[in-house]
């Protein structure tokens, strides 16, 4: 019963549990909130942290940790809006590609190359800088970056999926080409795509605090880490608190979900992960 | 085999590759001229706004009609693109420098910020790679990944701040700012490099360990050959492919990637004038920098593809198949 795939699985479950948890308290993070996280008060600016302000507080005398605190739900939600979008939208293209071929597959394809021509995070630049800062406009940038890696993924499944017997049969029997394609073919293609989401998600968080951090995402008085770094940058040297509790934030959030994605992989993915090359040298070094 | 020079395949294929990068960058650019159109700002009011004149709608009128902007879209699409291929990328909304010599004068320092974090990524993240594969669940292995994957959840913005933080404001070993010298580019680079060390030592773990998994090394070393001679002759060469797909990926990721650490350093590159450009709703330049970027990242990826033909003769043979 036990070996490397129950391993797994336990990892799994722990850090699922451990995520669900963290995601529930960061959408009750405004009730923890020692003070009013927009609350300025330039007499108690800059203050290190006390037992008042347990993370110091800004240069607008603002508390650092109701305001990472508040910025909790911003940053992680907005992130997993953003891959289900992105998951979404590709999978969408991905299928109609994969599954009707021909002049649609050709067209969307080409599309998917011309996103795909963009480097890194130049499009997402691009997006956000010409539509102008805000939350949705970093959201639908993130969007656009990412839907054509999905789009190529779920058409590669479906195009093998497509000829499998049990499709054929299900057109035999009559059924609906909605039916073939939700009961049948998406079931069983959505695996990899599931693990390339979940994968992504600590990345995703990343290049959202990034493109904040840029000053392209939420505007303020709303509190979000990226932007919070940006802002406190300034005053690093005397006053690290600032910088330092929401650069955390973002780490430790972004290594939970990378965590998760991980282990979200070896248990839907799992790989022989023997390596002779080690057995060999071990019974040369007794 | 009286074959003619453009009947080779390596040829054809190259011709039918450039064939289809032309399409691809005609759809960049349409993408990136067709924005302009879904922001809700008007170039024209904005760069009056800049410029502190009173915006009013016959002034408007006028300069519209002055910078062809009152004509159908794709009629201005074609002269934009027009004139973007003979090299004149339009003027910069604010002080009307060129947007080629802007762009010009900031790429080289972009190219040496990516080369030498790329250099510094490549020299730390194969030999360590490679020394997790073959000490795999032992404890430096499980140490390397930890490292790794701690750098690998860290943005190169907080990165950069820890690392000013640490050697320029409490250590003053390193200066503040990214001046032109050799000291100057230190932090910066390193700045990029780790993130992306962490996330490249378990893509090089990745194919080692999936090479050492073949049976070809069982073969070698049950002939005898030493386990280090099988390493690098056999198993670096076949996973040389995926080294060079991570350092095309590098290349890609930094272009644009790297704006933040270029702002925190005040490095003065592509990604410091595009962010300019988007606090002043600068379009020109903004058009110029994307579409440089996709062309830059498209002839890379050309060039990663030929290499492969270079070096692996199963590509060039199903090449010849064909």
């Amino acid at each position: 019963m036990k070996g490397p795939v129950y391993d797994a699985r336990i990892r799994y479950t722990f850090l699922l549990v451990l995520t669900l948890a963290f995601l529930f308290l960061s959408i009750l993070a405004p009730l923890f909130m020692p003070n009013d996280p927009n609350h300025a008060s330039l007499s108690d600016a800059k203050q290190a942290p006390s037992a008042v302000y347990p993370w110091g507080t800004d240069w607008l005398g603002r508390c650092v940790l109701s305001r990472v605190l508040a910025g909790a739900p911003v940053s992680i939600f907005s992130a997993l809006v953003i891959v289900g979008l992105t998951l979404m939208v590709g999978s969408a293209v991905g299928i109609a590609c994969g599954y009707w071929g021909g002049k649609v597959d050709s067209i969307l394809m080409r599309i998917v190359d011309i996103f795909l021509a963009f480097p890194g995070m130049v499009l997402a630049l691009a997006v956000a800088g010409m539509l102008g800062k805000g939350l949705n406009n970093a959201v639908l940038a993130l969007v656009a970056t990412g839907w054509p890696t999905y789009a190529r993924l779920m058409r590669g499944q479906v195009l093998t999926l497509k000829e499998e017997n049990f499709v054929h049969a299900a057109k035999l029997n009559g059924q609906t080409t909605v039916s073939i394609l939700f009961l049948h073919i998406l079931p069983n293609a959505l695996r990899p795509v599931v693990v390339t989401a979940s994968l992504s998600i600590g990345g995703t968080i990343l290049s959202l605090a990034g493109l904040s951090f840029l000053g392209l995402g939420p505007q303020p008085p709303l509190a979000e880490w990226g932007s919070m770094l940006a802002d406190g940058r300034g005053l690093m040297q005397q006053h690290p608190w600032i910088v330092l509790y929401p650069g955390l934030a973002i780490l430790m959030t972004s290594i939970l979900f990378n965590l998760l994605g991980d282990s979200v992989r070896d248990v839907l993915d799992p790989h022989d992960s023997r390596n002779l090359f080690q057995k060999v040298k071990r019974k040369r070094i007794p | 085999m009286n074959r003619r020079i453009w009947q080779e395949p390596i040829l054809r294929y190259i011709a039918r590759r450039l064939g289809s990068l032309v399409v691809v960058l005609l759809g960049v650019t349409f993408l990136t001229y067709g924005l302009m159109y879904l922001s809700p700002s008007d170039p024209v009011e904005m760069l009056l706004q800049a410029q502190g004149i009173p915006v009013s709608e016959n002034v408007v009128l006028a300069l519209k009609e002055k910078a062809g902007l009152d004509r159908p879209f794709l009629v201005q699409y074609a002269s934009w693109l027009g004139n973007f291929c003979r090299g004149d990328m339009g003027q910069s909304l604010i002080d009307g420098q060129p947007a080629a010599e802007a762009l010009q004068a900031a790429l080289p320092k972009t190219l040496l910020l990516t080369l030498t974090s790329v250099l510094v990524t490549i020299v730390l993240s194969v030999p360590l790679g490679i020394l997790t594969a073959v000490r795999q669940n032992r404890f430096s292995d499980y140490f390397i990944r930890l490292l790794s994957f701690l750098g690998h959840s860290m943005p190169s913005f907080f990165v950069s701040l820890l690392l000013l933080y640490v050697f320029a404001l409490k250590l003053r070993w390193l200066p503040v700012l990214a001046s032109d010298t050799a000291r100057g580019l230190i932090l910066p680079t390193l700045a990029l490099a780790i993130p992306m060390t962490g996330k490249y030592i378990r893509q090089v773990r990745a194919a080692i360990l999936e090479q050492l998994g073949q049976s070809y090394v069982d073969g070698a070393i049950s002939r005898g050959i030493k386990p280090g001679a099988v390493l690098v002759r056999d198993v670096l060469r076949n996973a040389l492919m995926t080294l060079i797909t991570l350092m095309s990926l590098s290349v890609g990721s930094l272009l644009g990637g790297t704006a933040a650490v270029e702002m925190i350093f005040v490095w003065r590159g592509m990604g410091f004038l595009v962010m300019d450009a988007i606090r002043m709703r600068d379009y020109p330049m903004i058009q110029a920098f994307v579409v440089w970027m996709a062309l830059i990242y498209v002839l890379i990826n050309f060039l990663v593809d030929l290499s492969y033909h270079l070096l692996d003769p199963r590509v060039r043979q199903s090449l010849e198949v064909n």
